[in-house]
């Protein structure tokens, strides 16, 4: 009892004391709140997002300023932008030069191109009937199509094709052709086997004897059921695709004697594992 | 003059000591995780998305290449989102009549973009481009996990400052050889740093004062 009674005594005067040598007074607190206060306000007006989301666009962002809403823009039209004007016509269409306007390339479209599209159309608007498109594609794309080959396409490569541009070929076609017409070209791609329309194999003797503008032609502008690749592919990556799919017929053609005879010895088990594939189709 | 503090205040000045740092520690760890937290990064945080496309099933199933869509990587700050022409490349037969993708038939017909959210957003102070990282050995599934078991895409690492600097500090760790950039399923070999090490000199790879510059990222 006596202990909390001194206590009480002890701390009273200990209040007394600190309320003697406040250093603040009551005009300085008020200040000092106001601070703080102020310091809070700025604080949470400078959590704004304005560095992380800075007023420009990025790729592909939505536009809420031009009427369409894409913030990329195409060039105006009847522009050519600086670097691309495709003066080697050859390279571009895969087209003899008496194609005449064959150099604008994109709008040049052959028939079965248009007939590619109108299938995706179909598929569009419809879905029961594409089915049916597809089909009718089908029938189309066997002999008839051989006779519609373009005659102008080129039968010789635009540049040189090096060991260097079959490589990228190989490449090229395995992330954008593969899929539907399979690595070795019977097309037995993964696609196909989930219900595309088969493509044709290359190692038809139609597809052995065409023209390497063809491929070109098939893969720039479309042909039966195969979509246009164009907007995918860049030029030259269309060029060593058509170079790899000379080689791809190429080595469904070989025989023993074209293996160096060094090399040889190691025939037996590649060439056992080429046969299966082969004998699948 | 009597004593002005009891004698237990002897007990909380040291604790208060030790409480104070306590304190301050904990505050600070909190914020740390705080910031750190998939609340604040968004990473592991499924996104919706308009027409329900699964990575797991057109890259994991399929084997279709990352390139086959995101055709700009390789060239470009962007990797490219496909044009819905893409989608119809296949979708024209496969699935043409199916009602999950009546989104892409309908942009494919009033040529409307699909309007994708965007899963990976780095603040726009940050200079980043996709073709130096894959063209220098940094594989997607280093920054995007692996997106081939991905049924909805996530983001699958924070995006910290201090994340992307693991990398830059030590490329040699994360670096992979050319043929394996677009395998998402690819782990480190054992010998990964000797590997990492011999490919950060043939892909010519910055010197870890440049990738760690300000202006690297900061421009």
């Amino acid at each position: 009892m006596l202990t909390t009674k001194v206590d009480k005594v002890e701390t009273r005067r200990v209040s007394r004391a600190t309320k003697d040598f406040r250093f603040m007074r009551e005009s300085h607190a008020r200040a000092f709140v106001l601070f703080v206060a102020l310091l809070c306000v700025l604080f949470i007006a400078g959590c704004r997002r304005d560095m992380q989301d800075q007023p420009r666009y990025e790729a592909y962002e939505k536009s809420e300023f031009f009427a369409d809403g894409l913030a990329s823009r195409k060039p105006p039209p009847n522009t050519v932008p600086r670097g691309y004007l495709r003066e080697d016509g050859q390279l571009y269409t895969g087209k003899n030069a008496a194609a005449g306007g064959a150099a604008s390339g994109g709008n040049q479209r052959n028939a079965p191109n248009a007939s590619a599209s109108q299938n995706a159309a179909n598929a569009a608007s419809g879905g029961q009937q594409q089915q049916q498109g597809g089909a009718g594609g089908n029938s189309a794309s066997g002999g008839a199509q051989a006779s519609q080959s373009d005659p102008l396409n080129v039968d010789a490569f635009p540049f040189p094709v090096t060991m260097e541009v079959l490589v990228r070929g190989k490449e090229r076609y395995n992330i954008f052709c593969s899929m539907c017409h399979g690595a070795t070209g019977y097309g037995d791609g993964m696609v196909v086997r989930r219900g595309y329309k088969k493509p044709p194999s290359y190692h038809e003797d139609r597809l052995r004897q065409e023209r390497v503008g063809h491929f070109f032609d098939v893969i720039t502008n479309g042909w039966g059921s195969m979509p246009n690749y164009a907007p995918q592919i860049p030029v030259r990556d269309r060029w060593a695709i058509a170079a790899y799919i000379r080689a791809l017929q190429a080595s469904q053609q070989g025989t023993p004697t074209d293996v160096p005879a060094d090399k040889r010895n190691q025939l037996e088990g590649g060439n056992a594992e080429h046969q299966g594939g082969g004998e699948g189709h | 003059m009597p004593q002005i503090f009891h004698r237990s205040a002897n007990v909380i000045s040291k604790a208060s000591i030790v409480g104070g740092a306590l304190l301050v520690a904990i505050v600070l760890l909190t914020i740390g995780a705080l910031d750190r937290s998939s609340y604040n990064t968004g990473a592991w945080v499924d996104v919706e998305q308009p027409v329900q496309f699964s990575h797991k099933h057109h890259s994991g199933d399929d084997g279709i290449d990352c390139r086959y869509c995101h055709t700009s990587v390789e060239y470009s700050n962007s990797a490219g989102m496909p044009p819905t022409k893409t989608c119809m490349n296949c979708h024209s037969q496969i699935w043409a009549d199916s009602p999950y993708l009546e989104p892409v038939r309908e942009s494919y017909k009033t040529n409307k973009p699909i309007e994708w959210a965007r899963v990976h957003d780095l603040p726009d102070f940050v200079y980043f481009n996709h073709s130096i990282h894959v063209n220098k050995g940094v594989g997607c599934s280093t920054c995007h996990g692996n997106v081939a078991e991905m049924p909805l895409v996530y983001q699958a690492v924070s995006l910290k400052m201090e994340w992307c600097l693991q990398c830059h500090r030590q490329p040699e760790l994360y670096l992979r050889p050319k043929d394996q950039i677009y395998n998402t399923a690819w782990v480190a070999p054992p010998d990964q740093l000797e590997q990492g090490r011999r490919l950060k000199v043939e892909n010519h790879v910055a010197s870890k004062e440049q990738l760690t510059s300000c202006s690297t990222c900061h421009r």
